[in-house]
């Protein structure tokens, strides 16, 4: 039994491989927003003195490569910056010192659902968003119908958004976003849509984001869930990098517990994951067998080689997985 | 990787309103949203359009031709009125939906980027659509009451030439005054005083020879450095004035072709550049501040 081999081995990162470089960001916050025309007038007036607003450092030099088909974790608890460095990255924000550069198509898979408007049927908000998460009409016409499968919403897709129960709203908002196609994913905790089944749906999907090579930059708290998607984490504290090195480690430091502990916990869970994976295939296949079919497994980015779907007697893929 | 990298490039640093051409897709689906969620859920929907401008022409009418007597002062003063009533509208919608459109969609703007101009813009085009139907109604009028006996080649280009100015112009500060209501709310309310002056400070509901004989002359001046005041004043040469049978009631304002108007057209495309560096200058802080 193996761990899931995401790294394609023998990867070299040169300067050429660069598909994120932040390098000394440092973001200031305003802490009280509530200025008026007033104050900053009497501010001016006494020539400038003094802050016109208290304000704190949400980043504080912080410095990283992230190279192609690298897939990071940025970790640490709430307020550390994490969603700010994502929105640097984006572009929603712009370091008020430092740089950031990106290469590519850079698109945020950032709180899904933002350019949703509940007055428009679900299929003009898929196009809506998909038009604002970069995608163009040609591309969207393409894949619609897989969106509208892989949310579920089946026959409501022309009923308005505010009709919608959330778990809809939530799921469709994600198909759009998860189906639009950069280079370099932004993911800010959003793996935590609706139920159960489409979790698993939704987390499969990263895994064969990864698989295909994508660089994928994640924000979560589920960290089991990290070190299963991410080879690689970053730790923030208070706006500072503390910790950059391997996904495990970064957890083993966020739990405060020795490395071999947790990488020894997520080696079994794999495998334990694994092995009832292989299960359930073997127990699928020996059914169709005694019924006389021939069983061709659901493709799973953690079992199979995505170079597979070319062949439909190996896997196999159903719309809307 | 076989092919040379592109270069890094700074995320979210736009082109400005340059970045809005290369995105005419979403543009307009935005504009499309906005139009359908304008009158959503009413029985009426878009002929509200027709009617909101239709009240207002019908209010003034009686107020200003009717009780106070200018309807004798000019002739055919229907379409005079309306027609500045029309070009007003135009310019209070994007000026005043533009300067509210980030603040209204700080929500999208502050988890996902996206050319943050679209939003202004927008508003230009779905006020179009609005402003499309009332020019219809006015050139009907202008028909109905002689326009094609008096009108030459000149008076009909000053049309599209007084949309022009108010169009760029109502951009330009609808631009700069969408900045400056992300970070002071008090902008909405100096938007919602200038709307309110804009239909007085430009010959909408008399006639610009008042201003001229009972004001100073630098007022003069001033009034005829506003872009709307020319822009109105195209209008009024380009649908009224061919109307008019007794030329000696009205006469054009002086250099109005030759002076006023490239005056105002530079002075809108001004505004424009100017909110357009503004806006860019101070995009990147939306996000923190909305």
């Amino acid at each position: 039994m193996t761990t899931i081999p995401f790294k394609k081995p023998g990867v070299v990162h040169s300067e050429e491989t660069v598909a994120i470089r932040a390098k000394d960001m440092t973001k200031w916050f305003v802490l009280r927003h509530t200025r008026s025309i007033k104050e900053a007038f009497v501010w001016l007036v006494k020539g400038r003195k003094g802050d016109l607003s208290d304000r704190f450092k949400a980043l504080d030099g912080v410095t990283f490569d992230i190279h192609d088909g690298e897939t990071v974790a940025l970790l640490g608890f709430n307020g550390s910056g994490k969603s700010t460095t994502l929105k640097m990255i984006s572009g929603v924000m712009h370091p008020d010192s430092g740089s950031v550069g990106t290469r590519r198509k850079v698109a945020g898979l950032i709180e899904v659902g933002a350019g949703f408007h509940p007055d428009l049927t679900g299929r003009d908000n898929v196009y809506l968003n998909g038009a604002i998460l970069g995608m163009d009409k040609a591309e969207i016409d393409a894949k619609f119908d897989d969106i509208v499968a892989f949310s579920e919403i089946g026959e409501f897709i022309d009923t308005e958004v505010k009709f919608y129960s959330s778990g809809m709203y939530l799921r469709l908002a994600f198909a759009v976003a998860i189906h639009t196609d950069p280079e370099v994913f932004l993911v800010d905790e959003i793996l935590s849509v609706g139920d159960e089944p489409f979790q698993k749906k939704c987390i499969a999907r990263i895994k064969d984001l990864v698989r295909r090579g994508k660089t994928l930059v994640v924000v979560s708290h589920d960290l089991d869930l990290i070190m299963d998607i991410c080879e690689r984490g970053i730790v923030l504290e208070h706006g500072r990098i503390t910790y950059d090195g391997s996904s495990v480690g970064a957890v083993a430091r966020l739990r405060d517990r020795p490395v071999e502990e947790v990488q020894r916990e997520q080696n079994e869970r794999v495998e334990r994951r694994l092995y009832w994976k292989h299960e359930e295939r073997q127990k699928a296949a020996e059914e169709a067998a005694a019924r006389g079919e021939t069983f061709v497994p659901e493709y799973d980015p953690e079992l199979d080689d995505p170079e597979d779907l070319d062949d439909p007697s190996k896997i196999k893929r159903t719309k809307g997985r | 990787m076989s092919a040379p990298a592109p270069e890094l490039m700074t995320p979210g640093k736009g082109r400005g309103l340059l970045d809005v051409f290369h995105n005419r897709y979403l543009l307009r689906l935005i504009v499309d949203k906005e139009i359908q969620i304008r009158y959503r859920g009413t029985v009426l929907g878009l002929v509200w359009s027709y009617l909101k401008p239709g009240v207002q022409f019908a209010v003034f009418f009686i107020a200003l031709g009717v009780f106070l007597g200018l309807n004798r002062g000019l002739e055919n003063f229907a379409v005079y009125l309306f027609s500045g009533i029309v070009l007003i509208n135009f310019f209070s919608e994007i000026f005043g939906n533009a300067s509210r459109s980030i603040t209204d969609n700080g929500g999208l703007l502050k988890k996902i980027y996206l050319p943050r101009q679209l939003f202004p813009v927008a508003n230009l085009f779905v006020a179009m659509v609005h402003f499309v139907p009332q020019i219809i109604i006015l050139a009907i009028a202008a028909f109905a009451t002689g326009w094609f006996t008096g009108v030459d080649v000149k008076q009909v280009l000053a049309i599209p030439v007084a949309c022009l100015i108010i169009a760029v112009f109502a951009l330009g500060l609808g631009l700069i005054f969408a900045t400056f209501n992300v970070f002071f709310r008090d902008a909405e309310n100096f938007v919602d005083m200038i709307l309110m002056v804009a239909t007085w400070a430009s010959p909408v509901l008399y006639s610009w020879t008042m201003v001229r004989d009972q004001l100073w002359d630098w007022v003069y001046y001033v009034y005829f450095l506003n872009p709307i005041t020319v822009a109105v004043e195209l209008f009024h040469y380009g649908l009224w004035y061919p109307t008019v049978n007794d030329a000696e009631l009205w006469h054009m304002p002086p250099h109005l072709l030759t002076i006023w108007t490239p005056i105002a057209l530079v002075i809108a495309v001004l505004t424009m550049v100017a909110g357009d560096a503004l806006f860019r200058r101070h995009e990147g802080n939306f996000a923190q501040e909305l």
